[in-house]
């Protein structure tokens, strides 16, 4: 390895309309339907959906372990410094994971061998894709426990994963993922299985070590939150398409998709006091054997227009860097651009929601009053 | 707040309280270590908790998770044996309660369970399972008045009436959640506890639920005890919030000064560990995250149990057990630094 020129303006990992679909008896499932983004080298990026979306499946994809047959990458590239890994045969795919590409899996439960000690697991990488002796790679393993914050790593590292409570487990992971000097860890919904004050801990401690490793980080998440707080740029999905991309603070102050929108309104705030401020998105997300025509969301959408439900939308530049793929994205954007508050001014607490989309308000939906809807749930 | 730790109240003092908890304790019984070398301890789940719960009121209770929040939600509907203390429903004593008078009361107090997928018996039809409340409490005369009810039950809960006959299998999570509040609210109880209703649930599905129970409270004028993890869904169904950690009470107070004012370090820290979904104000927000991870239950620190974790810790929080105190009328806090700590909420 090693002999990847880095190349000016290339970007660290290009994906390009990639679509995983999988194949069942008499359906197909279009997990990933043709996804494009980008992550330059040490940027933070996220991959933000609801369950189901598809952005797991996409991460998946990237290194080529998506479980076939059922699932099979159907189109689009993979591009890492300019390498499509989709076209790589499985012995050199094998010498990016983990090496360049490493992954932090959701379930710290789950996602380590319950019958093989910590040691073993933190130095297999090391030795297999580094060549490092066991001594050498025993060495890094407790300089690394020690990087993601367990105490006494000498003993901990004799230790079974059952041993280890929850984030202590989830530190270990994030261990062996630094342990090859990855270029850019993949991490899915890696604290959503944790309580609060650890999920703190945990992405605190990843940010800080991506920084000073200038590691770039693709960060899946349903957690909005969570991206505000740690993220450069979104991408959001929606029923295995992404419908919006921008800046962290572009998607958060102009967002341009009504889905956006609507996830930005059914987050209970904490630092929002009213009950009212909630304001659900109707219905539930499609189902992706069965993808309606036209835009994915157009049924559940308080902005649909006609076309809306016989063409997929064109996605649309609002701005420098900042996408939506919707018929009334301008529209969308013009009524929160102006809404912006300037950097300098004072943050306004306690403001509720976000201002009406112009026109398109329908039964007063908005507030206490709201019903919640369930016509179109009910449709299934 | 009139009645204190440990202050015997005459049945029904208080016509404003549904629910009285008077030092309730719940302790488990646990064994450790191999099976030559057994150690036994005891968990406090529930250590020593007062608390009122006043009618029509929405009671917030978080914690993260062993802290005993949804044990002593299940000791309130003495689904779970309390060894010691009692509870008050409406003046009369729960846990002395047997047979037909408890089941009587029980009536009256539902519960909604954290997961949809396991909380509803996969081989009864949505009406059975909503309906079985209304037969066991012979709530309908006529068949077909039951069956009014389950129809009248579901579109409450904004399902369809012809859904009766379907199965859990065929809802979808939200779906089923709202079966589980229909389920709930069959028997017409007064207060529901409702157990994580929505932390199983995606955002989207997530907001519908939380509205879905606010405005069934308001119209039907119920009481909640709302056990939650998750602060930020909490603060936008409560009225008042208690914040639990290793089986006590640390701190409670109204939804807005809890959050805007948090008096206890660990209500601070958990405050301070939630992003707000806005960049602009993450990226000034004071924050303090907390080193190392709750303790073992089975072997709570001395004094204060939060103190190893405590920025704030002195010597007197490491002997010292610090009481739930009233620091002003409508706060209790057990913090032995409560009033010269100056913390920051949002």
């Amino acid at each position: 390895m090693g002999n990847h020129a880095r190349v000016a303006n290339m970007p660290l990992l290009e994906v390009e309309n990639l679509k995983t679909y999988f194949y069942g008896d008499d359906s197909v499932v279009k997990a990933v339907d043709g996804i494009s983004y980008n992550i330059e080298e040490g940027e933070t990026v996220a991959l933000v959906g609801e369950s189901g979306c598809g952005k797991s499946v996409s991460s998946l994809s990237i290194l080529g372990l998506i479980p076939s047959p059922p699932g099979r990458i159907v189109d689009g590239e993979v591009r890492f410094r300019g390498t499509d890994l989709i076209q790589l045969p499985p012995s050199d795919m094998r010498r990016y994971r983990s090496r360049r590409i490493a992954m932090v899996f959701q379930e710290p439960m789950s996602s380590l061998n319950p019958v093989i000690n910590i040691e073993t697991q933190l130095t297999e990488g090391m030795m297999t894709q580094l060549g490092l002796t066991t001594r050498q790679a025993k060495d890094r393993a407790l300089e690394l426990l020690e990087t993601v914050g367990i105490s006494d790593p000498e003993r901990r590292l004799a230790q079974f994963p059952h041993e280890f409570s929850g984030g202590m487990r989830q530190r270990v992971m994030i261990a062996i993922a630094l342990s090859c000097e990855p270029d850019l860890i993949i991490a899915d919904e890696p604290t959503t299985s944790l309580d609060v004050t650890i999920q703190a801990q945990i992405l605190d401690l990843m940010q800080t070590l991506t920084r000073e490793r200038n590691m770039a980080l693709l960060l899946i998440t349903h957690n909005l939150g969570v991206v505000a707080r740690y993220v450069e740029r979104i991408n959001i999905m929606y029923a295995g398409r992404i419908i919006e991309h921008g800046s962290s603070t572009d998607i958060f102050e102009k967002p341009s998709h009504p889905y956006t929108v609507g996830l930005l309104n059914s987050i209970p705030r904490i630092d929002r006091d009213t009950r009212s401020s909630l304001d659900p998105i109707p219905g539930q997300p499609p189902d992706l054997a069965r993808l309606p025509d036209g835009c994915h969301f157009a049924e559940r959408c308080r902005n649909a227009i006609d076309r809306c439900t016989t063409d997929y939308p064109q996605t649309v530049q609002v701005e420098s860097r900042h996408t939506a793929t919707c018929w009334v994205a301008d529209e969308i954007y013009s009524n929160y651009a102006h809404h912006v508050i300037p950097a300098e001014a004072g943050i306004q607490r306690g403001e509720v929601g976000f201002p009406p989309i112009a026109g398109e308000m329908s039964e007063g939906q908005r507030g206490r009053d709201a019903k919640c809807p369930s016509r179109p749930e009910n449709k299934r | 707040m009139s009645n204190q730790n440990g202050q015997e109240t005459t049945a029904g003092a208080d016509p404003s309280v549904l629910i009285e908890i008077d030092n309730l304790s719940v302790e488990f019984p646990v064994s450790s270590g191999t099976l030559f070398s057994r150690n036994r301890a005891i968990i406090h789940a529930v250590d020593n908790v007062s608390l009122n719960i006043h009618k029509g009121e929405s009671l917030g209770l978080v914690g993260e998770s062993g802290s005993g929040k949804t044990t002593l939600g299940r000791a309130i509907l003495h689904l779970q044996k309390a060894t010691s203390g009692r509870v008050l429903f409406d003046g009369q004593p729960i846990n002395e309660m047997r047979g037909r008078e408890l089941r009587n009361l029980r009536r009256r107090m539902q519960i909604i369970f954290q997961d949809p997928y396991s909380s509803l018996d996969p081989r009864m039809s949505a009406g059975a399972i909503i309906g079985e409340g209304i037969t066991i409490h012979n709530l309908a005369s006529t068949r077909a008045e039951y069956n009014r009810r389950v129809a009248e039950l579901l579109e409450m809960v904004g399902l369809n009436a012809e859904m009766a006959r379907r199965f859990p299998h065929e809802f979808s999570g939200g779906q089923r959640q709202r079966i589980g509040i229909a389920r709930a609210l069959a028997v017409e109880p007064d207060f529901i506890i409702c157990d994580e209703p929505v932390s199983a649930l995606d955002v989207s599905i997530q907001a519908q639920i939380l509205s879905l129970l606010a405005n069934l409270q308001s119209e039907l004028g119920l009481t909640y005890l709302f056990v939650a993890h998750d602060l930020s869904v909490v603060r936008h169904i409560s009225d008042r919030v208690a914040v639990m950690y290793l089986g006590r009470i640390v701190e409670v107070a109204t939804s807005a000064d809890l959050y805007s004012n948090p008096q206890h370090p660990y209500t601070y820290a958990l405050i301070s560990g939630i992003p707000v979904p806005d960049p602009r104000i993450e990226s000034r927000r004071q924050r303090v995250v907390l080193g190392g991870e709750p303790a073992n239950p089975a072997d709570p620190p001395t004094g204060c149990h939060f103190h190893p974790r405590c920025p704030f810790a002195t010597d007197q929080c490491t002997i010292e057990k610090p009481e739930l105190r009233e620091i002003d009328t409508s706060r209790l806090v057990s913090c032995h630094r409560a009033e010269e700590l100056a913390l920051e909420g949002v």
